[in-house]
């Protein structure tokens, strides 16, 4: 899509203040075109650029220090004066500087966004102009995040995920405040209340340096925003224990204990280099993930579930109601004895999970909790489930037999030898349960209205035990919700009811405009 | 053998006979090619790759021999709300679209296909486990499928 380069007058464009200061009347989403935050070009790579310039003007200075002082050395800089070189390279490099200067003001110029009551617009480059449009009732989740150049600049970086690969809207950097009032306010937008809540909370801050310091050091997730009791912490102990119990500690830790003793005995010290890369790169994940999981907390807004961490670079993701397509409890062997669970989700967005764009947290939601913690992020994630309380403990920890769950038949133990009791389904108002696992259990979710299609499937295995599948399909992600076992004519049940609540459920679904009824905050 | 599912009862509408001749085409031009790679690489004395292909070529040509019977497992109905698909004898495979899911319909011609008349239909929901291809469909009934089917998702048109 192309369109004419905008005329941008100077009046018609509020360029955000430099300071990031919210200005009531300054809200970004009005429908108007807007410009990112003056910072955005530094943020974004400018600061090599600022390095190689910091390393001219050094180089220059000390030559007009050596000039003064009168020392005489061979450097670049004397072989150019001497070859009558200085005036074409110092006009280059000049030159370079400016052409970069101009190019990042204009590529910062061009770069504008909107918000209207049905689309989110960006449009950027200089000369190969494009244009992304974003339907709000499609809006899959709002990630901010804050790497920590950015915070301390007070700027951030608003993510718009939609459904599809790489179809994601971004807007870096913005303005800290400016960002979360946008988010608020896109997020009230695609909700489908009325335009016209109350303006955003002016913070009255006396300087720059004030207003920086205040925010490094506030709460991770401003108290205003989402209730208390609805808020799961994760203590920093039980990150820590539950990364030492992980998969990955575990075969770092036997690698070390065979490997120490073994390099000791056959003096074979080269075997070292060969296995150093890998117990870095181990380490590096388990650093990684810590750092990633500090302060990290889940909570109930109106506007959907908000899961934020970080202590430097912090990020913050929210999900509409609605948008999650399944979920998955799962306890790792290791982690019985603490009783932890960890919780992911099919979401449309995630695509293809990338260290950088914070996709941790799209997919597993939940790094470690307490079954209390399973029974409130769920209740967040699927509030319709309300009601239900016995059936979490039932999922979770139920060894099966008649608790509610339709199990396996006993003959299903030739494909499901020690979980055939606990591998079972039930059918809530608005959701599947499936169960399954006697060692790594597992307890997957998935709300009817978010089904794409159901698969009944039988092999000649299955015929000849008189058990068959049932597949749940949804958008893809790290979750395959399968009833692998089940008694035949159960599954063949469960598929016609299945296939039944999907259309239904379909139908009487509105979360894609979660609060059309209301009024904005 | 226990009986197979049957977990609908009704009308499936079937695929055109003519189906085996494109099933048959795929199955026997895999089993002739591998065939010749494996006789060749015995030709050559690569003994574990002459092998791996041979077993290819038989694999091709039991897939052939079922081809009649794969073709005649192929059917649709479709319902109220929803499209029903089944396929597989030996493997059973029944799926469910709501009409409302349907994000997208392929018609795809193979060359084959195409010199009997054929027409496959694809269904694309945003789910990628969906994977259902109606093939053997004459030309005609597959655009008028194809057209009543996105009709249909048109009016049922629901969120993700």
């Amino acid at each position: 899509m192309t369109e004419p380069l905008p005329a941008a007058p100077d009046d018609a464009l509020p360029v955000a203040a430099p300071d990031g200061v919210p200005d009531p009347a300054d809200a970004l989403a009005d429908g108007e075109w807007h410009r990112l935050h003056p910072a955005t070009p530094f943020l974004r790579g400018g600061v090599a650029f600022l390095a190689i310039l910091g390393v001219l003007v050094a180089n220059f200075r000390d030559r007009l220090v050596e000039l003064a002082v009168g020392f005489q050395e061979e450097d670049p800089v004397d072989l150019l004066i001497d070859r009558n070189l200085l005036l074409p390279v110092l006009g280059g490099a000049i030159a370079f500087v400016l052409i970069g200067i101009v190019g990042f003001y204009l590529s910062w110029r061009f770069h504008q966004f909107r918000v209207t009551d049905e689309v989110v617009e960006v449009r950027s480059g200089i000369l190969f102009r494009t244009q992304r449009q974003a339907r709000l009732d499609r809006i899959q989740g709002i990630n901010l995040q804050r790497p920590f150049l950015a915070r301390l600049v007070g700027a951030a970086r608003l993510e718009i995920s939609v459904a599809g690969q790489d179809a994601n809207v971004r807007l870096a950097y913005l303005g800290s405040a400016q960002a979360d009032v946008l988010r608020r306010d896109v997020l009230t937008l695609a909700s489908g209340a009325k335009r016209g809540g109350a303006p955003a909370v002016a913070r009255v801050r006396s300087g720059l340096l004030e207003q920086r310091v205040d925010e490094l050091l506030a709460p991770e997730l401003d108290p205003s925003e989402a209730p208390a009791e609805s808020v799961v912490h994760i203590p920093p102990g039980r990150i820590i224990g539950s990364l030492l119990l992980s998969e990955t500690t575990v075969i770092f830790v036997l690698v070390l204990a065979v490997g120490i003793p073994w390099v000791a005995i056959s003096g074979n010290w080269y075997a070292i280099l060969g296995v150093f890369p890998a117990l870095i790169g181990m380490g590096g994940v388990i650093v990684n993930r810590f750092t990633r999981t500090l302060r990290y907390s889940i909570a109930g807004t109106p506007n959907g579930v908000r899961v934020g961490y970080g202590l430097l670079s912090t990020s913050s993701q929210t999900i509409p109601p609605g948008r999650i397509h399944s979920v998955a409890i799962r306890q790792p062997l290791l982690w019985r004895p603490a009783g932890w669970w960890h919780i992911t989700t099919n979401l449309a967005s995630s695509g293809v999970p990338s260290a950088s764009s914070g996709n941790v947290a799209a997919t597993r939601l939940m790094p470690v909790g307490t079954q209390d913690d399973v029974a409130r992020v769920l209740a967040l994630l699927l509030p319709d489930l309300h009601g239900e309380e016995g059936l979490l403990d039932t999922s979770l920890t139920g060894r099966g037999g008649d608790d509610g769950f339709v199990n396996a038949p006993p003959r299903a133990r030739w494909l499901r030898p020690f979980s055939w009791r606990r591998t079972g389904f039930t059918l809530t108002s608005s959701a599947l349960v499936l169960r399954s696992g006697i060692v790594w259990r597992t307890v997957v979710l998935v709300p009817q209205a978010r089904l794409q299609s159901v698969a009944l499937v039988q092999g000649p295995l299955r015929r000849r035990l008189r058990l068959a599948g049932v597949h749940a399909h949804t958008v893809a992600g790290p979750i395959a919700p399968r009833l692998e076992v089940a008694d035949a004519d159960v599954a063949v049940t469960l598929f016609a009811d299945l296939a039944v609540a999907a259309v239904t459920s379909g139908a009487a679904d509105t979360t894609h405009r979660w609060n059309a009824s209301g009024s904005a905050p | 053998m226990a009986e197979r599912l049957e977990p609908v009862p009704g009308d499936w509408r079937r695929v055109s006979p003519k189906q085996v001749g494109v099933e048959l085409a795929g199955s026997a031009s895999m089993a002739v090619i591998a065939a010749i790679v494996a006789i060749a690489a015995f030709v050559l004395g690569i003994g574990f790759l002459s092998a791996a292909f041979a077993v290819a070529a038989v694999i091709g040509l039991i897939s052939a021999a079922i081809a009649p019977g794969r073709v005649r497992s192929y059917g649709y109905q479709l319902r109220d709300d929803d499209l029903l698909f089944r396929r597989g004898l030996l493997y059973q495979r029944f799926v469910a679209i709501p009409y409302g899911r349907m994000q997208l319909i392929d018609i795809n011609r193979g060359p084959v296909s195409r010199a009997l008349g054929l027409s496959e239909l694809k269904f694309v929901t945003a789910a990628a486990a969906t994977n259902v291809t109606i093939p053997g469909l004459p030309e005609q009934e597959a655009e008028a499928l194809r057209d009543r089917l996105v009709g249909l998702a048109e009016t049922r048109r629901v969120g993700l």
